[in-house]
């Protein structure tokens, strides 16, 4: 029903454009398809989720690119044609949050918990690649490693249950 | 009868696992073997009493008893049976039962093995694969019912599993139907792949936890369980790979890989799988990390349970959806609740899991892939990040944002990269002791050839540059790997006095994992071909074409000859073939043929291109829309995709690396324990 209705909207909307339209109605030259699916491309419905609008089939996509269509022979760059979406239908229609307040976030986030990961890693590195006064032999008893003897006695036990 | 009996079963088999769950935990706290023995027994049942309920399933989808919701849901009369069997995983409500008879099937396996020398894991596995099924059981006989039927209560049609009062069986005359564009071969195959690569990681999980649980904290877990996460990783690859193959042939848009919130959910656990594989080296070789092997099993865990729930539910459309699902909190509160416990479990032992060596130098062999983990983590961050990143803004902003492939190219572009560069390193540092002399001393030759082919690409192929980039990395990790396969066969031939294929054969065959890894990184290089070819240089156009009308694009002529359309009642299905005549510089090459199948029952399209694939491109021909008289005129919009068909040879390979790799030999886990000379692999660094 929410589907239907988006359809109506934009059938309406479409229709509307189209009949006010001057300079469609002075018979320019029509856009090509190319144009409006580079606009197209960019943007996605409220409806079909992860679809973006050039290859999205069903009839409430297709009366956009329409509308994308009508609104190019008006003389419309693609920035305004976005901006026109944005406007009518909230962010969410663009392919990425817009680079503004709260949506930053999206933005900022992974370079800086990336970024921490990365110090974390190299100063662990470092403090690990350091030589060290009392530095094990490769491979020699890890008990030195471990804190507790006991720790120490279970592990060895154990080793010696794998070796029967 | 049938459904009755179905949910019976699968009431039972949830309270078999129950048992089995107490059972094993009493077991383990009282020491009482009897009673493991008990839980074993009864895990072992669950397999065939799911497998009985999902027969029921199979039985009520084939004969069309559209009175049980989900058969009417997911099946119509006009399908074939086949189709009908593999609509079984084709709704929440089958998936779901479907996931926990595959663990089942597993947790059979495993109660199985010979457990003599790792007794006191028994328990604990069984504790975590109980947990996991009585979940997944839950959800099925609590919230998901594959068995409800529809009932006429007072002139209203209600879905009920038992006869409400006064109520009488409805029986729809025909069901919705399979939505069309899961009735592709590759679809019906892709999804228990991926299943069967998700429920194969809760094995090393619970392998982890029993590990943990016990106090026994070597890399006896590991070994046990490393042909597991092999499988799995394998099941989880071709799953992603059949993934991208079927949206490339189905879905009409031209590509493989459209970061949809679906396909993130899939790749997640493969990147920490893959993070996991790499890492469980260092801790077998040389006693490291074992902190974070265990850090990894558990993301990967609980990234399976997200996904899956992420995969069927579609609940992160919006937060409403998220808030209505039924099953939607219990998923998320089950993900949480596993990891707290899984974390205090590991924070509990931390004092047991230190290293037993001791890092010595920044490029050796470990650190390089102590680097590998950190890009997987880094893409495992992008990837969440903007899986959550809608549900985020609705909730604190009320706006709602998408976050389409932009986002994910840009991030994750040098990322990949880095993997690349890490893949040509990686394989000539040594175990322990890498400088920069003896890695450059390794390498130079392969930078060098690498680089003058890059240079030749510039003037002979494209000034893209970061497709230079690409290529340059590319040709580093092919020539390096090849380099590793030559120096090591060479070795042998000299000692053995083999020729070189009898010394290359047998050095791959004993030694398959670092052999076999490196066919897999071949194979990863074939696929970035591919990807480079389809993301850099794809071409497209659309126009409306008359008969005998043509159009250009890079080269290639198409030219609209004649379209037809005719219903086929007995599949259901209303087709719409056009046939394009093609030509490349004039030379004829072959008509192509894409269509448009209009399926009546679901009452959608499916758009199915016309493709002629060739090594250099793909010219994949859509039929986007045609006037009633086919004479008029039909519009088609034309891609032309270089170098893709790498990436499916790229992909063959890679399975093919896999299996060579985890095929069974002999057991891993009678392999000697780690010795002190085995800590310095010979490399070329060497």
């Amino acid at each position: 029903m929410k589907k239907f209705l988006y359809v109506i909207a934009f059938l309406f909307l479409a229709g509307s454009v189209f009949i006010t339209s001057p300079a469609f109605a002075q018979g320019g030259t029509p856009p090509t398809d190319d144009e409006v699916n580079a606009i197209a491309r960019k943007l996605y419905c409220p409806v079909c989720e992860s679809t973006p609008l050039d290859v999205c089939p069903t009839e409430a996509c297709y009366e956009w690119r329409e509308l994308i269509r009508t609104m190019l022979a008006e003389g419309n760059t693609e920035d305004q044609i976005t901006q026109y979406f944005v406007d009518q239908y909230g962010a969410r229609v663009l392919s990425e949050p817009p680079k503004e307040g709260f949506f930053w976030l999206i933005y900022a986030l992974p370079p800086a918990v990336i970024l921490m990961g990365a110090v974390i890693l190299f100063r662990s590195l470092k403090e690990w690649t350091k030589p060290k006064a009392a530095a094990l032999v490769i491979g020699s008893e890890p008990a030195a490693a471990s804190p507790k003897t006991d720790d120490y006695l279970s592990r060895f036990e154990e080793e010696l249950k794998k070796q029967k | 009868m049938f459904a009755e009996f179905g949910y019976g079963i699968l009431v039972v088999s949830f309270i078999v696992a129950f048992y089995s769950l107490i059972a094993a935990v009493y077991g383990a706290l009282r020491k009482s073997a009897a009673m493991v023995e008990s839980s074993r027994r009864g895990m072992f049942l669950v397999f065939p009493l799911l497998s009985l309920s999902a027969a029921a399933l199979v039985y009520l989808l084939i004969t069309n008893h559209f009175e049980v919701a989900f058969v009417y849901e997911v099946t119509s009369r006009s399908m074939p049976t086949y189709l009908k069997v593999t609509a079984w995983w084709g709704g929440q409500a089958g998936s779901l039962l479907f996931w926990a008879w595959l663990l089942a099937a597993f947790t059979s396996a495993v109660t199985l093995r010979k457990w003599e020398r790792d007794i006191e894991f028994l328990p604990w596995v069984i504790v975590v694969n109980a947990v996991t099924i009585i979940f997944f059981l839950g959800m099925v006989v609590f919230y998901e019912n594959p068995f409800t039927r529809f009932w006429l209560v007072a002139g209203n049609v209600e879905p009920h599993m038992f006869a409400p009062l006064a109520a009488t069986l409805f029986t729809p005359q025909d069901g919705n139907g399979l939505n069309p564009l899961l009735r592709h071969p590759g679809m019906v195959i892709h999804p228990p792949m991926l299943y069967l690569g998700f429920v194969s990681y809760v094995i090393p999980y619970a392998f982890a936890m029993a590990a943990l649980i016990t106090g026994r904290t070597d890399d006896r877990w590991i070994r046990l369980t490393r042909r597991w996460s092999l499988w799995a990783w394998l099941f989880l690859s071709f799953g992603l790979v059949l993934g991208g193959r079927w949206a490339y042939d189905v879905l009409g848009w031209g590509g493989y890989w459209g970061w949809d919130p679906v396909e993130i959910a899939a790749f997640m656990p493969w990147l920490t799988g893959t993070a996991f594989l790499h890492s469980v080296m260092i801790q077998e070789k040389r006693g490291l990390f074992k902190h974070w092997n265990m850090i990894l099993v558990i993301l990967t865990y609980a990234l399976v349970v997200f996904g899956t729930f992420l995969t069927r539910s579609g609940v992160l459309s919006s937060v409403h959806a998220f808030a209505n699902s039924p099953i939607g909190p219990f998923f998320m509160g089950y993900t949480a609740l596993t990891l707290f416990v899984s974390i205090a479990l590991l924070i509990w032992r931390w004092p047991l899991l230190h290293g037993e060596t001791e890092m010595k130098s920044m490029l050796s062999r470990e650190a390089l892939f102590l680097l590998n983990n950190l890009l997987f983590m880094s893409v495992l961050i992008v990837s969440f990040w903007g899986v959550i990143f809608p549900l985020v803004s609705e909730l604190f902003t009320g706006q709602k944002v998408t976050v389409g492939p932009p986002f994910y190219e840009r991030a994750t572009a040098p990322l990949f990269a880095g993997l690349m560069l890490l893949m040509g390193i990686a394989p000539l540092s040594a175990w322990g002791h890498s400088t920069i002399k003896t890695l450059g001393r390794a390498m130079w030759k392969s930078a060098l050839a690498a680089a003058i082919l890059t240079v030749v690409l510039f003037f002979t192929y494209t000034q893209n540059y970061i497709a230079l980039i690409g290529f340059f990395l590319i040709a580093l990790v092919l020539f390096v790997t090849f380099q590793e396969f030559g120096r090591a066969a060479r070795a042998r031939q000299r000692a053995q006095g083999e020729n070189f294929f009898t010394a290359l054969a047998r050095l791959m065959g004993r030694n398959r994992r670092r052999y076999g890894g490196y066919i897999i990184h071949i194979s990863m290089m074939l696929m970035a071909i591919g990807i480079l070819g389809i993301e850099i240089f794809q071409k497209e156009t659309q126009g409306s074409l008359a008969q005998g009308e043509q159009m250009e694009l890079a080269g290639y002529t198409i030219e609209y000859r004649e379209l037809a359309s005719w219903p086929d009642e007995g599949k259901g299905v209303n087709f719409t073939r056009a046939v394009v005549d093609v030509y490349e510089d004039g030379i004829y090459l072959g008509e192509l043929t894409p269509r448009i199948d209009y399926y009546f029952d679901s009452q959608q399209n499916m758009t199915i291109p016309g493709n002629r694939s060739t090594l250099k491109d793909d010219l994949y021909v859509l039929l986007v829309d045609w006037q009633p008289v086919s004479s008029m005129g039909a519009t088609f919009k034309v891609f032309v995709n270089p170098l893709v068909n790498w990436l499916w040879i790229g992909s063959l390979l890679f399975l093919a690396g896999i299996i060579f790799t985890a095929w069974p030999d002999h057991d891993p886990a009678e392999e000697p324990l780690r010795a002190p000379q085995s800590t310095n692999q010979p490399s070329a660094a060497d």
